[in-house]
């Protein structure tokens, strides 16, 4: 994760001058820096898994067998803890106005802005998924279906929530009002995922292949639907 | 030359009329000083000429005419300094050249800071920049990104004297290059100027 450390220096003259490169150099240093809360949603992803066998008791066939579903409830959570600041803060400084005026088109900003968040914030949730896995009892060979799971569902969340994001911008309390509105457009994302996650069980009659194909499907079909629905949005709501 | 006329630009903000059949022009060179007391519609109508805030009629025009719209050839300064608090005032401006630039060339990020007086802090975080200093570091955007409009609201908020006088030798400075610039304020500013004086509130 160090992207950005050379960059100051070596970028003024060669590189070419790309508002969305600078855009996305500019969201992965913003998030990568203290304050950012890049590191935050894997603290809270930590908790959430760790306080579960508290909640549910030592029965670890028990625990083994909700693991995917925990770890996905998990990651839903985490992934929405960040996502309320993908526009404010820069309808709050004022950066969003120019955003707004410039040639790139906002639907590409939306998803540079969406790619760079997921990267802070959902790759390391895809990452440690597989050791909180561990943590809950869960059987080996399930774990990499979670990790895998994770990796084509969570951009799906980010996109959907990207929506969210857009239409509370200007809304002081938008943190609560995000979740309430983007958690219902998330079960599709939610219960394909968990049933991806749970294919890789041994004892687990389903084919793994579908589940996969249609977590797929709703990844590619919020990056297609997702920034427009969202530039649609700030158009509307930042004026 | 450059020119923006208004015709009978109306402007309404959330069911209210803020500006009512206003009619200017301005030309290459020339600045348009947008005065009024608060909540007179200054920065609202900055923000209509900076395509942020939609029309309700009348009309905005740029001629000679051009593919890109008087937005994407502005530059916008408005209440707020557009920092980033994580990032230094170098990297803030690094980006807006980026963003902004035109292919018309403009001043290196550390160049612009250094001539507003910034560049021993341009490695700080924004966070740390004292308010003027915010300001100028916000002004240098206009010198990081050559564009032919500028923008201005309230340009010298939070200013010095000595700073007040160094923005406008730049702002004296984009006009004898044929810009265009239209200025909010409340201040005095020492430069030939047109008036806009907007009426009372609706």
């Amino acid at each position: 994760m160090s992207v950005g450390a050379t960059a100051p220096a070596a970028e003024g003259e060669a590189a070419p001058r790309s508002p969305l490169r600078a855009l996305f150099i500019r969201e992965l240093r913003i998030g990568r820096r203290i304050g950012g809360g890049g590191s935050l949603g894997v603290v809270f992803f930590l908790m959430l898994v760790v306080l579960t066998p508290f909640a549910v008791g030592p029965d670890l066939a028990l625990l083994g067998r909700i693991a995917p579903s925990m770890l996905w409830i998990a990651a839903l959570l985490a992934t929405l803890l960040g996502l309320d600041r993908l526009f404010q803060s820069d309808h709050d400084d004022g950066s969003l106005d120019l955003l707004l005026m410039s040639k790139a088109p906002l639907e590409l900003i939306v998803l540079v802005k969406c790619l760079a968040h997921w990267l802070v914030t959902g790759l390391p949730l895809v990452a440690a998924a597989p050791f909180f896995g561990l943590m809950l009892a869960m059987p080996a060979g399930q774990l990499w279906s979670v990790a895998l799971s994770l990796m084509i569902g969570t951009p799906a969340l980010t996109l959907i929530g990207a929506i969210g994001a857009a239409l509370t911008v200007s809304l002081r309390r938008g943190g609560l009002l995000l979740p309430v509105l983007i958690l219902p457009f998330c079960a599709p994302a939610l219960i394909f995922g968990v049933a991806a996650a749970a294919a890789g069980a041994a004892v687990s009659p389903a084919p793994a292949a579908p589940p996969f194909l249609i977590l797929a499907a709703i990844s590619l079909l919020a990056l297609v639907g997702a920034p427009i629905a969202a530039a649609a949005a700030l158009r509307q709501m930042s004026e | 030359m450059m020119r923006i006329s208004a015709s009978r630009l109306t402007i309404e903000r959330g069911g209210r009329t803020i500006l009512r059949n206003l009619d200017f022009t301005v030309d290459a060179g020339e600045m348009l000083i947008v005065t009024g007391r608060n909540g007179a519609g200054k920065s609202t109508l900055l923000r209509a000429l900076a395509g942020l805030v939609p029309l309700a009629s009348g009309a905005l025009a740029l001629s000679p005419s051009s593919e890109e719209s008087i937005a994407e050839q502005a530059h916008y300064i408005g209440h707020a300094d557009a920092l980033k608090n994580s990032l230094t005032a170098a990297e803030n401006l690094e980006f807006f050249a980026a963003l902004l630039d035109l292919g018309r060339g403009g001043l290196e990020p550390y160049a612009a800071l250094d001539s507003l007086g910034l560049r021993h802090v341009a490695d700080l975080p924004a966070a740390y920049l004292s308010a003027g200093q915010k300001r100028r570091a916000a002004l240098a955007r206009l010198l990081v990104a050559r564009r032919p409009i500028w923008l201005l609201d309230e340009p010298t908020t939070a200013l010095d004297t000595a700073s007040q006088a160094l923005i406008l030798s730049v702002i004296a400075a984009h006009l004898l290059t044929g810009g265009l610039v239209v200025a909010s304020t409340h201040a005095r500013l020492d430069l030939p100027a047109r008036e806009l004086s907007l009426g009372a509130a609706a």
